[in-house]
């Protein structure tokens, strides 16, 4: 790169000042640059920083509000029990879908990396659940899960898997917060098993032969060749799902919205219920701020493990 | 015959079952927007089959409803705010992939980060800059917003995109007089075209089923887009009106999932040189 800049720059003299100078590589890196950090300024740096002050703030939807210390924080972390309920919750429902999305994802890949008929239909029949409106597929398991007219039920007790009116899934806490983690899985595993699929398609054919000459098994090769190679890939997408994982508003607002009595919200549900309908914006502010710190551990986590190997 | 045998075992059952799970929920809702109001509620003959199809979700839906408002808007929305996020990757993808200055991996860095700022943590203090441009119930506000995720995603996808392509081929033509500018608008975008095209089917994708946002700063029923104005309309109170719901939910998947069918191909080599090279 050198030799060449070298050589243009040499070539650019003759021309006006104004071309040289976007020849050479800073000032043009700067301008390309600017569209991108004035819309990232303005919308996301700015705003972010105006939400530290409205978490240490008392404002509201009309009212600016004024300094009041750590008191949003110790109002939630001390009063408002179902910011705990939330918390926890988060952690919960990240946790659980993310181990669900990853194994099925891998098994969905390893499976389309295998040659069968009509594979361009399954590809996009399989990715469906992912690129199509979340809120509107939730809508719709929210249907399925009807207290009185489920569909999951009815196919579930035609097949004896449960017992006649099967169970009432926004009725309890346990069952509405698996309802929230199998629409999550069944929404974001495509996701995982088209990446992986991706980053299988880039691991060359003959090192699988040679470990076969050598007398390798599936799974052996599996797991000497598969997943090391799959590792940067792997982590990527972990990475990301958990940050929108974590961050995920759309399914729990549509499917349950706390239901029953505030006990399966998570920290971007809880967040909205104070901050909108309950008009506490700075309160609002200091509980989705909370997932903050704890993304920057999980990245930090992720990156840490991407880099280990170079 | 033992062979064959094994490849349903391994292959073909495994993924009937996947595809069975995935595409059960479209099933349902096509089946449940061609119901009439009675058999919707009636789980004495199969609910998996419809006996007399109907129309009359769909008459309410175009009829009755601003559906047809919600799409013009959804449109709108999704296509301006991905030619604005392309234009603003496409510069800063070759800026960081391409040329070497000071700062740019801080900068590359700067906007990696921003995936730890998702809009479920932004979107409070936004509605008060959001007011302050005076743009509530204007789609101006959702463009504006949009590119603030989408950016990122088609950046870092087109920084790996930018790196993939020889330098040779750019410098040649520096070499025979090009500026830095041409070379770059005429060599490295048009190569770079398939990444560009994948990254336009995300942004487009991501603004299209975009919810939070678009439910805080679209408040009048006029200038909702689809997602907000099928949840907020058609639920009152405890009664959802599952017919019309169903119908609109159909309807509002139908042009993303047209686009993957097309494209899938493009997207998943797009994954590719993201997620590998990124």
């Amino acid at each position: 790169m050198g030799t060449a800049t070298r050589r243009v720059s040499a070539a650019g003299v003759g021309r006006p000042l104004h071309m040289r100078l976007i020849e050479r590589e800073a000032p043009m890196g700067y301008i390309l640059l600017l569209p991108t950090l004035l819309v990232l300024g303005v919308f996301l740096a700015w705003p972010f920083i105006f939400g530290l002050w409205l978490s240490v703030s008392s404002a509201e939807l009309a009212d600016p509000g004024h300094f009041i210390g750590l008191g949003n924080y110790n109002f939630e972390f001390k009063i408002d029990r179902p910011f705990w309920t939330s918390f926890w919750n988060t952690f919960l429902y990240t946790g659980v879908t993310t181990v669900f999305k990853f194994t099925l994802g891998l098994s969905m890949a390893l499976l389309l990396n295998q040659i069968f008929p009509l594979q361009r239909f399954v590809r996009a029949a399989l990715l469906l659940p992912w690129i199509i409106p979340t809120v509107l597929s939730t809508l719709a398991w929210k249907w399925m899960f009807d207290p009185t007219f489920s569909v999951v039920n009815w196919v579930a007790a035609h097949l004896h898997l449960v017992a006649a009116p099967g169970p009432n899934w926004f009725g309890g806490t346990s069952t509405a917060m698996a309802a929230l983690m199998i629409v999550n899985t069944w929404r974001g595993m495509p996701f995982y098993g088209i990446a992986f699929l991706a980053g299988l398609q880039t691991i060359p054919l003959d090192l699988y032969e040679a470990a076969r000459v050598d007398g390798a098994s599936r799974w052996q090769q599996f797991l000497h060749i598969t997943l090391p190679l799959l590792r940067p890939v792997l982590l990527v997408v972990l990475l990301l799902s958990t940050i929108l994982t974590f961050a995920d508003f759309q399914v729990p607002f549509v499917l349950t919205n706390g239901a029953p009595y505030n006990s399966t919200h998570v920290l971007a549900t809880w967040a909205y219920q104070w901050g909108v309908p309950g008009g506490a914006i700075g309160l609002g502010a200091s509980i989705s701020l909370v997932l903050f710190p704890v993304l920057s551990i999980i990245i930090a986590g992720v990156l840490v493990l991407l880099r280990r190997p170079e | 015959m033992d062979r064959m045998a094994g490849r349903w075992i391994r292959i073909y059952i495994p993924i009937l079952l996947f595809i069975l799970i995935t595409l059960f929920p479209f099933y349902w809702m096509t089946v449940t927007s061609f119901k009439s109001a009675s058999e919707l509620f009636d789980f004495n003959q199969s609910p998996l089959f419809v006996a007399a199809p109907t129309l009359e979700w769909y008459k309410i839906l175009f009829f009755q409803t601003n559906f047809w408002h919600w799409t013009v808007n959804t449109i709108i929305v999704a296509v301006v705010s991905t030619s604005i996020s392309l234009f603003c990757s496409i510069l800063a993808g070759y800026a960081l992939g391409r040329l070497r200055f000071r700062g740019a991996d801080a900068i590359g860095w700067g906007i990696f980060i921003t995936y730890l700022v998702p809009p479920t943590l932004l979107f409070l203090p936004l509605a008060f800059v959001i007011r302050d441009l005076h743009l509530f119930n204007n789609l101006w506000a959702l463009i504006l917003t949009y590119p603030t995720f989408l950016i990122p995603f088609c950046t870092w996808l087109l920084i790996g995109y930018f790196k993939g392509i020889p330098k040779e081929l750019e410098e040649s033509a520096l070499v025979d007089g090009a500026t830095r500018w041409q070379a770059m608008v005429r060599i490295a975008i048009p190569l770079a075209l398939p990444g560009i095209l994948s990254a336009g089917m995300f942004a487009f994708t991501l603004s299209w089923n975009e919810f939070l946002y678009s439910l805080i700063f679209m408040n009048d029923s006029l200038s909702k887009t689809i997602p907000v104005g099928v949840t907020t309309e058609f639920i009152k109170g405890d009664e959802f009106y599952w017919g019309v719901l169903m119908a609109a939910a159909l309807l509002g998947s139908i042009p993303v999932a047209l686009l993957y069918s097309f494209f899938v191909d493009y997207f998943v080599a797009g994954m590719t040189a993201g997620a590998v090279k990124g």
